[in-house]
């Protein structure tokens, strides 16, 4: 009952957001349904007529719609930047083979007696076409389009991954976040957004038959009305920050930049994984990333310093199961021998070769250890039990948890499974506590803040301070969760800013105020 | 008048009509007819260009129809087919418009002459003039197929096995309402089937094709009486006697009948089949009936015995 409340005040404490957000998101939806319409439903037409061309253009529009969106989204990263012209390009080739496919299916199905005879009474091809074939095919050319739409409505949750807007900013800042309104907040007016506009569809698509006539004509109009309530977010600005979702809810995110610094600076979300490319690109100026990225070296960013210490600590630990230790009491000083290992500059050499020399985890993680001499051949055997690794899915912790797994079936009679790709946080940790797995890399200013949460007054004192934080959240994850932080591996992994290191030194800003005093100037300017 | 010279068909390299020449004399039906595959729907179809003929020459009243843009050509030819080809999105009404909505006739007009050919087909016009296809059984659709070729009144009709979908018993009766419909009469008509019957209850000429070509065409009775081939003697062969009936008339065998007493009802005319008189002989269970011929004004009597004793004659002769 309480949770029910809390989202609702939720939705209501954030309804400007909500409200941005879902005009957006029927607005990418519907400006790519339109366009998909505009030139799908052409094609289909004219494939309808010539069956070898009709096999290879569904071809192409069914290898399209079995790229991964994500992946889909990436690759139209370099041709059209990163916002709304990629999100609705990607969107668009996804509803282009329902509407194609339909409209080919819905043509070819009308009855040749019923298109023969309409040729025998002397109607045009023309005629044919808009009186006959389209009005008898519409149905199922309809049921294609709504098809398109709650794909539509379903992929357009991962243009908040480009810079694009939309209902998946809430959604994956809320998986990030480990916080359930929020995911909720995005995913409930997504779920409905896609059940309305079916429905409003199939009411088009129930319509007699004879009707379709007047279909034909009402249905673009409302596509086009509803895709121009969405008008491009696109204004010019002089210095554009692109933080993840994960960053746009945190306190020592884009919250405690804005309280603390206040800093107030034109922002869009976008995911890390595209993040650091388009601050490379000049797409973005001003990136929320982490300070061991790999990326961070391969495009030349420099991280602008946090003189007011609003990042906290983030060291590196395996967070285990304490029934697992108990259970295989060799295991702990198998991890162990970790600690203390990798510093700052180290994690970044190894992630800049997985993230841009394009190296696999596996490879980096035994060069790694055979560089430290700490690799040993796997004892061999499962008998002394199965150990399950689980990762976030970023290089860092693919890396990590392969180190781990060398050491522990170097050290130990265990086996080792991994599960890696956890989306974010919230995923590691339920996987966590519901022993799905048994460990995995986490660090601690993400436990401290994102899982414990705990208030400003018990927050301000420990924030600064590395060890502070680590017996905070060793004692606190132990009491609540019976999950222990062991020794952190070395390495500082905290969120900063950053900015292309041509920019950074051409504008003079070194810190975060400097960034932030550069911004009040300019507005003062204007 | 409709006069085909040398037409032949090739899809990809196999002659579906090999060089097929017939003439249909104004308001003469011509039956084609034929098995399946042997072109006789290809013929059809080339003479209002749904397929374009690879050599040859059609005439229309006159008119070389390659001369004619296909859609022009098409509105001045009615079109029925085996699955009446009715849209099903339109009423009744809108599928019997459609040709004259193509011409541009005002509405009024239009709708004077659907309600007309619906009345002429026995179906009520409050009844049926909103109705969609779908509602309608197999025999009301190939009425509304028929109206609908006939809305504009064209003076040439094409009928692609115009009853082959139909049940035996709905395919009499809508022969028989065809036969009696009075705008018939005067059309110029080309019909494709594969039933014999039909084809003598109905056709003035036959052509018989097999194979893309003609074997014979004559009137029913030079084709039964007359096969000029082992294919036109084999092709009638396991319905003789009915055929045989069906193609003599009574005013064929006028001389051979006995006169009428006087003032006695005639219920039968002379330009009907032996067939149908002994039909309906059977059908009363009546020993004799009157036959009138209205060009000489003659009543006439037959029996069965007469009509065998005819019949037998004729075949001794033969």
């Amino acid at each position: 009952m309480s949770e029910q409340l809390n989202l609702w005040q939720f939705m209501l404490q954030q309804s400007d957001k909500l409200l941005d957000q879902t005009i957006a998101h029927i607005g990418l939806t519907c400006v790519s349904l339109v366009i998909a319409v505009a030139i799908g439903l052409p094609l289909g037409i004219w494939i309808a007529e010539r069956k070898r061309t009709a096999w290879v253009v569904l071809g192409i529009a069914g290898i399209l719609q079995t790229i991964p969106s994500i992946a889909l989204l990436g690759f139209m990263i370099p041709l059209l930047g990163i916002g709304a012209l990629p999100a609705i390009a990607a969107l668009f080739l996804y509803a282009l083979l329902p509407v194609i496919r339909n409209t080919y299916t819905g043509i070819t199905g009308v009855d040749p007696a019923v298109t023969e005879s309409a040729a025998a009474m002397g109607m045009s091809k023309w005629q044919i076409l808009l009186n006959v074939q389209l009005p008898l095919a519409m149905p199922v050319i309809l049921a294609g389009i709504r098809t398109a739409t709650v794909i539509n409505v379903g992929v357009a949750t991962l243009a908040a991954y480009i810079a694009a807007g939309g209902l998946g900013e809430f959604i994956f800042g809320g998986i990030a976040l480990n916080n359930t309104n929020m995911i909720l907040a995005g995913a409930i007016p997504a779920a409905l957004l896609a059940i309305l506009l079916d429905f409003l569809l199939s009411l088009f698509q129930k319509a007699r038959l004879k009707r379709m006539r007047k279909v034909a004509v009402i249905l673009p109009v409302l596509l086009i009305l509803f895709s121009s309530f969405y008008i491009i977010p696109y204004a010019k600005e002089k210095i554009l920050a692109g933080f993840t979702p994960e960053f746009m809810g945190r306190e020592d995110g884009s919250l405690g930049l804005k309280s603390k610094y206040k800093l107030n600076i034109p922002t869009v979300v976008i995911s890390d994984a595209v993040m650091y490319k388009a601050a490379f690109e000049r797409k973005l100026d001003v990136i929320s990333g982490y300070s061991t990225d790999g990326r961070l070296k391969a495009y030349d960013l420099v991280t602008l310093k946090d003189d007011k210490t609003i990042f906290p600590p983030y060291y590196a630990a395996p967070l285990v199961r304490q029934d697992v230790l108990a259970k295989y009491p060799q295991l702990q000083p198998a991890l162990d021998l970790l600690s203390g290992v990798i510093n700052d500059s180290v994690m970044t050499e190894l992630n800049y070769r997985v993230d841009y020399e394009k190296q696999l985890p596996e490879k980096v993680a035994l060069d790694f250890m055979l560089a430290k001499g700490l690799y040993k051949k796997p004892q061999s055997g499962s008998e002394g039990g199965v150990i399950r690794l689980g990762s976030k899915i970023f290089a860092e912790q693919y890396i990590l948890i392969n180190i781990y797994k060398m050491l522990i079936e170097g050290n130990t009679n265990l086996k080792v499974v991994t599960r890696t790709g956890l989306g974010g946080t919230k995923i590691c940790f339920d996987a966590l506590t519901n022993n799905e797995i048994d460990m995995y890399p986490e660090y601690t200013g993400t436990g401290l803040l994102v899982i414990l949460k705990p208030d400003k007054k018990t927050l301000d004192p420990i924030i600064a301070d590395r060890n502070k934080v680590f017996d905070f959240v060793r004692k606190k994850f132990s009491d609540q969760y019976q999950l222990s932080w062991l020794k952190p591996i070395g390495f500082n992994n905290a969120y900063a800013l950053m900015m292309r290191r041509a920019q950074a030194q051409s504008l003079n800003i070194k810190t975060i105020s400097d960034l932030k005093n550069y911004l009040s100037n300019e507005n003062h300017q204007h | 008048m409709i006069i085909a010279q040398n037409i032949s068909k090739d899809f990809n390299g196999i002659q579906a009509v090999k060089d097929i020449s017939f003439q249909v004399k104004e308001g003469q039906t011509l039956v084609l007819l034929g098995t399946s595959g042997c072109g006789k729907t290809t013929t059809l179809k080339i003479l209002n260009r749904l397929i374009e003929p690879s050599s040859g020459a059609v005439r229309i009243n006159g008119e070389d129809i390659f001369s004619l843009k296909p859609e022009m050509l098409r509105r001045s030819i009615g079109y029925v087919s085996q699955n009446s080809g009715l849209f099903p999105h339109y009423t009744v009404a809108e599928n019997i418009a459609i040709v004259p909505k193509l011409l541009g006739w005002d509405q009024k007009k239009i709708r004077q002459r659907s309600e007309d050919l619906l009345r002429q087909l026995k179906l009520s016009v409050t009844e049926y003039a909103g109705k969609y296809p779908d509602e309608l059984s197999g025999g009301e659709k190939q009425r509304v197929a028929l109206a609908r070729a006939l809305a504009s009144d064209p003076p040439v009709l094409l009928m692609d096995e115009p009853f082959g979908a139909l049940d035996p018993i709905t395919r009499a009766a809508v022969q028989k309402e065809f036969l009696e419909l009075p705008e018939l009469k005067s059309k110029t008509i080309v019909l494709v089937t594969h039933d014999v019957q039909e084809a003598f209850a109905l056709g003035d000429q036959i052509c018989l094709m097999d194979k893309g070509g003609i074997m014979q065409t004559g009137t029913p009775k030079e084709l039964i009486f007359g096969p000029e081939n082992e294919f036109s003697r084999n092709f009638f062969s396991h319905q003789r006697l009915q055929l045989e009936l069906s193609a003599l008339k009574f005013k064929d065998i006028w001389k051979e009948l006995p006169d009428a007493k006087r003032g006695s009802e005639a219920s039968l005319e002379s330009a009907q089949s032996l067939w149908e008189g002994m039909e309906l002989l059977a059908e009363n269970n009546q020993e004799m009936l009157s036959v009138i011929n209205a060009d000489t004004d003659s009543v006439k009597e037959i029996t069965i015995q007469t009509i065998q004793s005819v019949y037998l004659e004729i075949k001794r002769n033969r």
